[in-house]
């Protein structure tokens, strides 16, 4: 399959874009067409820039102050470096998952609810949070699990597993179109890692999912398309199968066989 | 298998030499504080009655209560804490949470800290400087309670500042991540997390300013007064001026009157930390993350 398939809608589309930190330059000349609706794994060794080519997709590298971009990152085929564009709008449509679940210490209900809340003015009725909440913990699997202590404090009491599956349910209420992760399975234990793959499969369609991760399994496993860059480059975006099997590159040969990395 | 060598020996002996000049360094640490509450105890609780508390001195501050005192003190250290705790915090959150971490932002912390160890009698000559004379505020409680301000805020801000640190930086990124401001950040997760913290940093302030005397004396505290304050531009009482006053300047004064100044001084800083020990736990066994 051809990535650069004109007909199918690109969640993240970034034109020559180069960062620094300082004067170190982290990424080199970054063009990727990301696809909507479908799973995109970010792989390659420590360091390669893959977490900092997914902090720039929604401006958090910025807060370093020291860092420097050049180019563009087109998400929903809006330029998200001009001048005009809104932190707080751009973050609710791009949501943010981290390798340690960082449930905020408050309850489940009022963790779900903070997105919501600091993006809509006026307040909404309890039956409407209650609708949102369980809407949310439905699409992570995890209503089941805390239906009954949803004003139990989030950072006590649930597993890593169900702290990560909050933890994305918590982006859900404000609409985002597409969700990055962080390695968000690399703090859990194997179940856990399975349970939330499986919630990710499940968030396929509905949202535009890119995920950075050293687990090339996981990558092979819970990825539709998969980009493998090195030292601050892309050297290959194709679909899984076609990296993992035929990759067209000597160095994403070298990498999946474990050559390096 | 299993019997002791020599090199256990040795470890075992070192080990309890360690412990003992360890532990004697805590006795020696605590035995200064044993023997002035006993001192204190001893010879001030005789002068302690309700109208010791509740009455005006009298026959030249040799006899009588000592509530003018209590009263000024309190005043003092109220209207001392209006102006120190919501700049310090304010300050605090600024540098913990929006200066960028440059030159003058290091600068600024390096400056905090060393204000707080600014002698208190400099702080004194400030007040009179700046509050009596520039601002004309008079020798005021006003004025007395500003320099205690000034002379607290620098450990007010450092405290809350750290405070504010302690709380983990995960807990921003998410908001952060959620496209909440700095301020919805800090005002729906920071500050509740670091409430505690800051409490208690400010209390123990309380009690510094309850004890001070130097900075008081020639910006608000009177030796002695007929009335009580009416407004924060009249002069005060104040118990650390008025121990001073009784152990030193007056003569023919009962030995246990300044015990017993002492004594109610001490009670009330001890009530104070005491009070935010308390909080502190309190408030700390709720908080689990």
């Amino acid at each position: 399959m051809n990535t650069s398939d004109a007909a199918q809608p690109l969640a993240i589309n970034t034109r020559e874009l180069n960062l620094w930190y300082g004067t170190f330059q982290a990424l080199f000349d970054i063009n990727l067409k990301i696809k909507q609706g479908i799973i995109t794994s970010l792989i390659g060794p420590s360091g390669c820039g893959k977490s900092t080519f997914l902090r720039s997709v929604d401006r958090i590298n910025e807060r370093l102050g020291y860092v420097r971009i050049k180019g563009a990152i087109e998400v929903l085929d809006q330029n998200i470096y001009e001048p005009h564009v809104e932190l707080a709008q751009l973050r609710k449509q791009v949501g943010m998952v981290f390798q340690r679940p960082n449930p905020l210490p408050i309850s489940i209900r009022d963790n779900i609810l903070f997105g919501h809340r600091i993006h809509n003015d006026k307040t909404s009725s309890k039956s409407e949070e209650d609708a949102i909440v369980e809407d949310a913990l439905r699409q992570v699997l995890l209503w089941d699990q805390v239906k009954d202590r949803l004003n139990q404090k989030a950072s006590v009491g649930l597993s890593l597993e169900e702290m990560q599956k909050l933890c994305i349910a918590r982006l859900l209420p404000v609409k985002p179109s597409i969700l990055l992760m962080d390695e968000p399975c690399s703090a859990l234990d194997p179940k856990g890692t399975a349970a939330v793959e499986e919630l990710i499969w499940e968030l396929r369609g509905r949202y535009s999912i890119l995920i950075v991760t050293h687990n090339m399994a996981q990558a092979r496993r819970a990825s539709e398309e998969c980009i493998f860059m090195l030292m601050g480059k892309v050297v290959e975006h194709s679909r899984t199968e076609e990296l993992f099997v035929t990759p067209t590159h000597k160095e994403t040969a070298d990498y999946i066989e474990g050559r390096y990395g | 298998m299993f019997e002791a060598t020599s090199i256990n020996h040795r470890n075992d002996q070192v080990q309890l030499r360690y412990k003992i000049v360890f532990g004697t360094m805590l006795v020696i640490l605590i035995i200064p504080v044993v023997i002035i509450m006993f001192t204190l105890i001893s010879k001030g609780s005789h002068a302690m009655s309700w109208s010791f508390l509740f009455e005006d001195p009298k026959n030249g501050m040799t006899a009588g209560g000592i509530f003018p005192a209590i009263f000024g003190t309190i005043w003092l250290v109220v209207v001392s804490l209006l102006a120190s705790v919501p700049l310090g915090v304010a300050a605090a959150i600024y540098l913990s949470e929006y200066a960028p971490d440059n030159l003058l932002t290091r600068l600024i912390n390096l400056a905090t800290i060393n204000l707080a160890g600014v002698p208190s009698i400099v702080h004194a000559l400030f007040g009179v400087g700046a509050f009596v004379v520039f601002f004309k505020f008079g020798t005021s409680i006003l004025a007395a309670s500003l320099t205690l301000a000034i002379m607290t805020l620098p450990v007010v801000i450092v405290s809350s500042w750290e405070s504010l640190q302690s709380v983990p930086r995960a807990f921003r990124e998410a908001c952060w991540n959620m496209g909440a401001t700095r301020w919805q950040t800090i005002w729906h997760v920071v500050l509740p997390n670091a409430f505690t913290g800051i409490l208690t940093g400010v209390i123990l302030q309380v009690s510094r300013a309850a004890g001070e005397t130097a900075p008081i004396m020639f910006t608000g505290a009177a030796m002695f007064l007929p009335f009580l304050p009416n407004s924060v531009f009249d002069q005060t009482m104040a118990l650390a001026l008025h121990l001073f006053v009784v152990a030193t300047q007056v003569p023919d004064v009962p030995e246990s009157l300044p015990f017993g100044v002492a004594l109610v001084l001490v009670g009330i800083v001890l009530i104070m930390n005491t009070v935010a020990i308390w909080i502190r736990m309190h408030l700390r066994g709720k908080k689990k993350w």
